[in-house]
């Protein structure tokens, strides 16, 4: 397959050994969404499924305690 | 008294761990602010959970405005308790015009863990990899 243009990419997750995402953590949640505040998708960050999903719960939760907006125009 | 009441089941209850977050208006003062999170604090204990921990974040800016405000008193709780009274607490907070929002989660043990160590400090020698760099 025509693949790998650049580095391969991985997941920081697994490779961390992160198994929890503080959804408090507004500092480390922002490398998951873009300037806008839009969930960045996995295949940009690399993460794997299993913590896609938690990455997005977070961001969720962040939202409803206003951590994170919603919507934004420069964020980083 | 000497009756023998067995308080069946009710001892028996496994407890959960919970998180709550609760963000208080801005307008309150100290005094306000220490009564409400003292009411809270009671609930908890009085309805056989117990509090693992409990952080003030102080006055902080809020990433969007809410109810024409763009701060609030944000106060969190770590609790265990029994599952059936998260939604006595949740009415509580319903009811409290001082609340502006609550968030309640419950806690995985990848959860209990990670907020054990964050107590602890440990996440300041660069376990986290580049979680660090905002971080005061």
């Amino acid at each position: 397959m025509p693949e790998a243009p650049q580095k391969k990419k991985f997941c920081r997750f697994k490779k961390n050994g992160i198994k929890y995402l503080d959804y408090k953590d507004a500092n480390f949640l922002l490398k998951f969404v873009n300037d806008q505040g839009k969930v960045l998708p996995r295949r940009l960050t690399g993460t794997s499924l299993k913590y896609q999903r938690k990455v997005a719960q977070a961001i969720k939760r962040a939202r409803h305690i206003a951590v994170l907006p919603f919507t934004g125009d420069s964020l980083k | 008294m000497t009756t023998k009441t067995k308080s069946k089941t009710t001892e028996s209850v496994v407890l959960k761990d919970y998180e709550s977050v609760i963000i208080f208006t801005p307008v309150l003062n100290d005094e306000q602010l220490k009564d409400a999170v003292a009411k809270y604090r009671k609930l908890v204990t009085d309805e056989g959970g117990e509090l693992v921990h409990e952080e003030n974040w102080g006055l902080t800016k809020l990433a969007y405005p809410m109810q024409k405000k763009s701060t609030g008193f944000y106060i969190l709780f770590e609790y265990r308790s029994k599952p059936d009274f998260i939604s006595k607490f949740e009415l509580a907070f319903r009811r409290d015009e001082r609340i502006m929002r609550y968030l309640t989660v419950s806690l995985d043990k990848h959860a209990v863990i990670y907020n054990q160590r964050k107590r602890n400090g440990e996440f300041n020698q660069g376990k986290k990899d580049q979680k660090q760099e905002g971080a005061k």
